[in-house]
């Protein structure tokens, strides 16, 4: 099949079987690959009400038609699966190189099942598949891991790993790849580790087939050519994703003391170019990048090199910390990779673990014995490591900022930031409608990247609720999650404002199939609803108030910075809701109705 | 004329090597590229690239002469004539001829199409003449 690598590796733990089967040319047209290809594997093969990190729910690891090939970001792997994190649906992106690997292997997906009695890794060589014992590698962490595949079978091999905290379940544990990339949010390295599968390492030679071989070369490099002649290239390349940082604190979206606010006084030394200037010492791409974001980074104080950190992390382990040296962040960011938890929820509940600390919620009897002040670097770096190990303060946090809160008490549930379960990523919304329902209606929980709309509120006005406001949150999850689906990245078109209509003819000739963005938008919506149909056949209450943001945003006010005294009132918060689910052909309760299911052909997907 | 790299400005992308291969082969294989790049991960933090620099010192050994030059200067295979004996390998200063049995019937390296070039978004990658002027 033109674009694909052709067979879905099965991997069942439980009996160490491993099968291969071709990939479905109907679920190619219908679900083309990436996170299309979990929703709905995810759908219909782990049972209703399956325990996370139990032998029923599954991991699917997926490519897509553009992964591996000449396209811009091409390096896009979705891994979905049942959330530990939140009980819903999870899909998380990773870059780097390892999505390509699964092509020149001939694998579009593959699909971890069941649970090994003992730690193994998988090792993939072409057609040669094992299962191997990996309990010498067990308890080590990701780096080191890393570092011994590739200096036994060399850098063709690509590695994904987890580190302690998969293996002791943190409902937000990662999985890390080519030091610095990670599937990160929503707990799929808990997944891999309630089924001890310590890595997988892959290595391809294989050709990956297309249509019209001289038709993608040219549109592949007339695409990276838009990349190169863009106007965007140069700042978004110095800096990556960090180049936000000042206009967000500027705008009140810099989480700031557990998004008490959104300005941070110590921004202008975790600016990007303040980074640039003292830290980096590499750029590093992920596959086929022609503008790579990723930075690597040097921190002298600590000895040691990072990748990153990227703005996300400098927003939650920086300023939601009321950290301000860069160094410091760097080197919670290597500390969470290396142990395998995510940057983005660690930070948040480390946020919220010190603002309960400040309102003398916990005292030290509960910090075991930490001094968890807004801003005290140290006591992160051993909340971090507390929280993979699951050790006193840490099992509470590893838990994620709902559970924790609820354990808590005391009011801190009106201060965890998040929805769903998911903590809350690097954009503060007290005053910011779209971004706001963007987190509230993400498919993940509060979870940015679906419908990055921030910078559309400052544009066309923060406060403004409009059925245009919703149409654009709408017209961006629909679209941009698609670039997880076709197996890319989504920031040529973001950063670089290329024409996006480069891609169609280089799709084409791939695949074969002519397909618009029209149509790709199409396929986006139906695996917004389908995603949406998950976490109401997984949770019997689901509904409005599970769309609901913290409390903080519709009833805390900043007290200083550029959103002091503005939030969005839970009326208006039900407004957007509203709004949003006549939009999407939802209910009043936000679940899809009949109708919508029946016109978007999805009938037969979730009976 | 040849390829020159400055491995500072690589970022480990690969898009050199999956447009090489469509270009020699027309087959979508980075593994079946003539350019190479070695990651030094976690520590020191850098890429360093290995191309052809037209030296000719495979040319000069093949046995069967089925390395030959083309009109701007550069040595590419003549797929045809290879034996896959090997004998360039060893010879090239810079590692990057290529003989893998289990991918392709021939021996390969760097014909200087600049297709590599075209695609890389660092500019790591450019042609120029072949003893470049001190810049």
């Amino acid at each position: 099949m033109n674009g694909y690598g052709g067979k879905i590796l099965r991997v069942n733990l439980s009996t160490g079987t491993l099968t291969k089967e071709s990939t479905p040319a109907d679920l190619a047209r219908d679900f083309i690959g990436g996170r299309g290809f979990g929703i709905y594997f995810l759908l219909k093969e782990v049972p209703k009400g399956a325990d996370p990190l139990g032998p029923e729910n599954k991991l699917f690891i997926s490519s897509g038609p553009i992964s591996g090939m000449l396209i811009p970001g091409g390096g896009k792997c979705d891994w979905t699966t049942k959330a530990p994190l939140t009980g819903g649906y999870a899909s998380a992106s990773m870059g780097g190189h390892f999505t390509a690997e699964m092509k020149y292997a001939g694998l579009d997906s593959i699909i971890l099942e069941g649970i090994s009695p003992k730690p193994v890794y998988l090792f993939i060589d072409n057609d040669k598949v094992e299962l191997r014992d990996a309990s010498d590698l067990w308890g080590k962490n990701t780096f080191a891991v890393e570092k011994q595949f590739k200096q036994k079978l060399g850098e063709e091999y690509q590695i994904a790993v987890i580190g302690p905290g998969g293996e002791n379940l943190v409902s937000y544990a990662c999985i890390n790849h080519d030091y610095g990339r990670q599937a990160g949010r929503g707990g799929v390295g808990a997944v891999m580790g309630s089924k001890k599968v310590k890595a997988i390492v892959i290595h391809g030679t294989k050709s990956v087939p297309v249509a019209d071989v001289e038709t993608y070369r040219k549109a592949g490099q007339a695409l990276y050519k838009a990349c190169k002649e863009a106007e965007a290239w140069k700042q978004w390349t110095s800096y990556g994703t960090t180049q936000v940082v000042s206009w967000c604190d500027e705008v009140g979206a810099l989480p700031t003391r557990n998004f008490s606010a959104g300005t941070f006084e110590g921004a202008k030394t975790l600016s990007g170019p303040y980074m640039r200037e003292h830290i980096v010492i590499t750029d590093k791409g992920c596959f086929a990048c022609p503008s790579p974001c990723g930075k690597y980074s040097r921190m002298k104080k600590y000895n040691s090199n990072v990748e990153g950190p990227e703005y996300e992390t400098i927003g939650l382990c920086g300023s939601n910390l009321g950290i301000a040296d860069i160094e410091s962040v760097a080197q919670a960011n290597l500390l969470c990779d290396d142990l395998g938890i995510d940057t983005i929820s660690a930070g948040n509940a480390i946020g919220w673990a010190m603002e309960c600390y400040q309102k003398g919620i916990f005292t030290k009897k509960d910090t075991d014995g930490l001094d968890l002040k807004f801003g005290n670097v140290d006591a992160v770096f051993t909340l971090i490591k507390k929280i993979a190990r699951r050790e006193g303060l840490g099992a509470l946090l590893s838990e994620g900022v709902k559970r924790a809160s609820k354990k808590v008490g005391k009011g801190s549930e009106k201060f965890a930031i998040h929805v769903k379960g998911m903590e809350q990523s690097g954009y503060a919304t007290h005053n910011a409608t779209a971004m706001l329902l963007a987190y509230m209606t993400c498919d993940v929980g509060a979870h940015h990247n679906r419908a990055w709309a921030i910078t559309y509120d400052i544009q066309v006005g923060r406060e403004l609720v409009t059925p245009e406001k919703v149409k654009r949150v709408i017209w961006l999850q629909n679209f941009r999650p698609m670039f997880d689906v076709i197996g890319g990245c989504r920031l040529q078109w973001v950063e670089l404002d290329i024409d996006r209509d480069l891609y169609v003819p280089a799709m084409e000739a791939i695949t074969g199939i002519h397909r618009t963005w029209e149509d790709l938008e199409k396929v986006g919506e139906r695996i917004w609803n389908l995603t949406r149909l998950y976490w109401a056949r997984e949770n019997e209450d689901f509904g409005r108030t599970w769309d609901l943001p913290a409390p903080r945003f519709y009833e805390d006010p900043p007290k200083t910075g550029a959103t002091k005294g503005q939030i969005t009132s839970l009326e208006t918060v039900n407004k957007l809701l509203d709004i949003y689910y006549e939009q999407r052909g939802w209910s009043l309760d936000g679940l899809p109705t009949a109708a919508t299911i029946e016109s978007l052909g999805l009938k037969a997907v979730v009976a | 004329m040849r390829l020159y790299v400055d491995s500072t400005k690589c970022s480990g992308c690969n898009a050199c090597r999956v447009a090489c291969s469509l270009n020699l082969f027309s087959e979508n294989n980075p593994k079946k590229s003539a350019l190479v790049i070695e990651p030094h991960f976690p520590s020191p933090g850098v890429y360093t690239v290995k191309v052809c620099t037209q030296c000719g010192d495979c040319a000069a050994v093949c046995p069967t002469e089925a390395i030959k030059q083309d009109e701007q200067g550069a040595y590419y295979v003549d797929f045809a004539e290879c034996n896959l004996c090997e004998a360039c390998v060893p010879e090239c200063p810079e590692g990057v001829m290529f003989v893998r049995a289990e991918l392709a019937n021939t021996a390969w390296k760097c014909d200087l199409c600049g297709d590599c070039v075209t695609v890389c978004g660092t500019s790591a990658l450019w042609i120029a003449e072949k003893e470049p002027v001190a810049v």
